[in-house]
């Protein structure tokens, strides 16, 4: 769309943007009301909310495993609903909440991503983040949570995406896997690329957001529901 | 030959053991009585009345469409069997139809076309009724199996349909896991045949004073047909089923499991 947008002085390019978007579930329960929304190219947005506010609802629009009932979805100024979803979803990978390993070695996880790439591509992919090149060989089911998560995004990288979806990637995993993911989500935007984060927490979203998104009940949150949602939040953060 | 008639004393003989059925559940109080007596009925019932029916069908005399007429209503009975025994499959009853029409046309095809049996009512309905019916519970069983599959791996089948695979190929590992389940006990069954049981087809034959070498002979022959009718009503339930699942788009439906 090339429509460009002035953030912090720099000037940048809207790489997605919701157009009054809303989703309905099958039940008839409406899941998102009207989102507007972009995301600026090579930043770490974070979307934040309370688990049903409909933050993994949004990103899932971002690459057609779900579609909106109204409204539009674009990827670089093109309408998703346009494109190929296979060509769409190489240029904008996704990693899941929980860790998703398939069944064989790690050299065959990433072969489902670009089966003709070589051995040294495959090593300097998982060494990308922050894995052995010597673990090709090694069952992937028996990876720890961390290392199959990490696994996971060198299976997304190697599909060559502008954009990289990562769906409460961190919430199955211990504080010191969690903050390796988010040291490597964060050299991905170094890199170039540019990331949208899905998470319930606050202080996560603190570390590695350039941007802040909160949703609430399926919307964009207004100011004083943004500042309430970080109030109650820091709160319960508190009490832990 | 001689015949192995039972008659109608007989048959009541044999409630005998329906008695020990219900003594044996009443003194571990397994409250089935009802049920027992109900199910032994039921299939007197039901087997007099197709006893009567096919007498008609099956004589010499009457016309050969009335045996075609009998299997296109076997087929409907299965689809609707089908569909009440997998109802968090959806569209399964058209796809059951389909495959158990698919498995009459090839098999009645291969055993007329290479005229393993002739042409007649006795062989027609018999012969369509085992490929239905073991084709049947192969079908429920795949077809839930899939739902299952695909429902308890839709993290994994997203991630696949993420990195750009289409839905033949993000579904394929999981599908064949299924067509496996489904197709297993029909191999066992035809591997320990002999050595552990002695099939329906067979045993009737013998009581009924066919020389145990042909009784064999005939069994093989339906054996073998059953092995390619079960993997043929999988493979068309397994493959269009899948389609259905997914969306144009590549999406994985909502799946209901609710029901299993």
């Amino acid at each position: 769309m090339g429509e460009k947008a002035a953030t912090l002085g720099r000037v940048v390019t809207t790489v997605l943007e919701y157009q009054d978007v809303h989703v309905t579930a099958a039940d008839g329960t409406e899941l998102l009301h009207g989102i507007d929304l972009t995301v600026p190219d090579g930043r770490l947005t974070v979307l934040a909310g309370a688990s049903g506010s409909g933050k993994s609802t949004l990103l899932r629009l971002a690459n057609r495993l779900e579609v909106p009932s109204t409204g539009r979805v674009l990827v670089r100024g093109q309408d998703v609903s346009e494109l190929d979803p296979l060509v769409l979803r190489r240029r904008v990978g996704m990693v899941f909440q929980r860790p998703t390993p398939f069944a064989g070695s790690v050299r065959e996880n990433l072969r489902v991503a670009e089966p003709t790439a070589d051995e040294a591509a495959l090593g300097d992919t998982l060494a990308r983040v922050g894995l052995d090149p010597d673990m090709l060989d090694r069952v992937a089911d028996d990876l720890s949570g961390g290392e199959a998560q990490r696994m996971c995004l060198a299976r997304t990288l190697l599909t060559g995406p502008q954009l990289v979806l990562m769906d409460e990637v961190t919430s199955s995993l211990d504080p010191p896997a969690r903050r390796e993911i988010e040291g490597l989500a964060q050299d991905l935007v170094a890199d170039g690329l540019t990331v949208v984060w899905v998470t319930h927490d606050l202080a996560q979203a603190e570390r590695i957001a350039d941007d802040t998104v909160v949703l609430v009940d399926g919307r964009c949150a207004s100011a004083d529901e943004r500042t309430r949602f970080l109030a109650d939040r820091s709160e319960e953060d508190g009490e832990r | 030959m001689s015949t192995t008639a039972i008659g109608w004393g007989g048959l009541v003989a044999s409630l005998t053991l329906v008695a020990v059925a219900v003594a044996l559940s009443g003194w571990q109080r397994l409250h089935l009585t009802r049920t027992i007596l109900w199910s032994s009925a039921r299939a007197a019932a039901q087997l007099l009345a197709v006893g009567v029916a096919l007498a008609l069908v099956l004589d010499p005399d009457a016309s050969l469409v009335w045996s075609w007429l009998w299997v296109v209503a076997m087929v409907a009975f299965a689809g609707i069997t089908v569909r009440n025994r997998a109802r968090e499959a959806p569209g399964i009853f058209g796809l059951a139809v389909l495959s158990m029409a698919t498995v009459v046309t090839v098999s009645l095809g291969v055993i007329f076309g290479l005229g393993i049996f002739p042409v007649e009512g006795r062989t027609i309905i018999p012969m369509a009724g085992m490929m239905i019916g073991n084709s049947m519970t192969s079908c429920v069983l795949v077809a839930r199996r899939i739902v299952g599959e695909l429902s308890d791996k839709r993290d994994e089948v997203e991630a696949r349909l993420a990195l750009g695979q289409a839905w033949p190929v993000a579904s394929r590992p999981y599908v064949r896991a299924a067509l496996r389940t489904a197709l297993i006990p029909q191999i066992e069954s035809t591997k320990s045949v002999g050595l552990v049981f002695l099939p329906g087809a067979m045993t009737g034959l013998i009581l009924a004073g066919v020389d145990a070498r042909d009784a064999v002979v005939v069994q093989l022959a339906i054996m073998y047909l059953v092995l390619g009718s079960v993997a043929t009503s999988v493979t068309v339930i397994g493959l269009g089923l899948t389609r259905r699942l997914f969306t144009p788009d590549h999406r994985l439906r909502p799946l209901d499991r609710a029901s299993q």
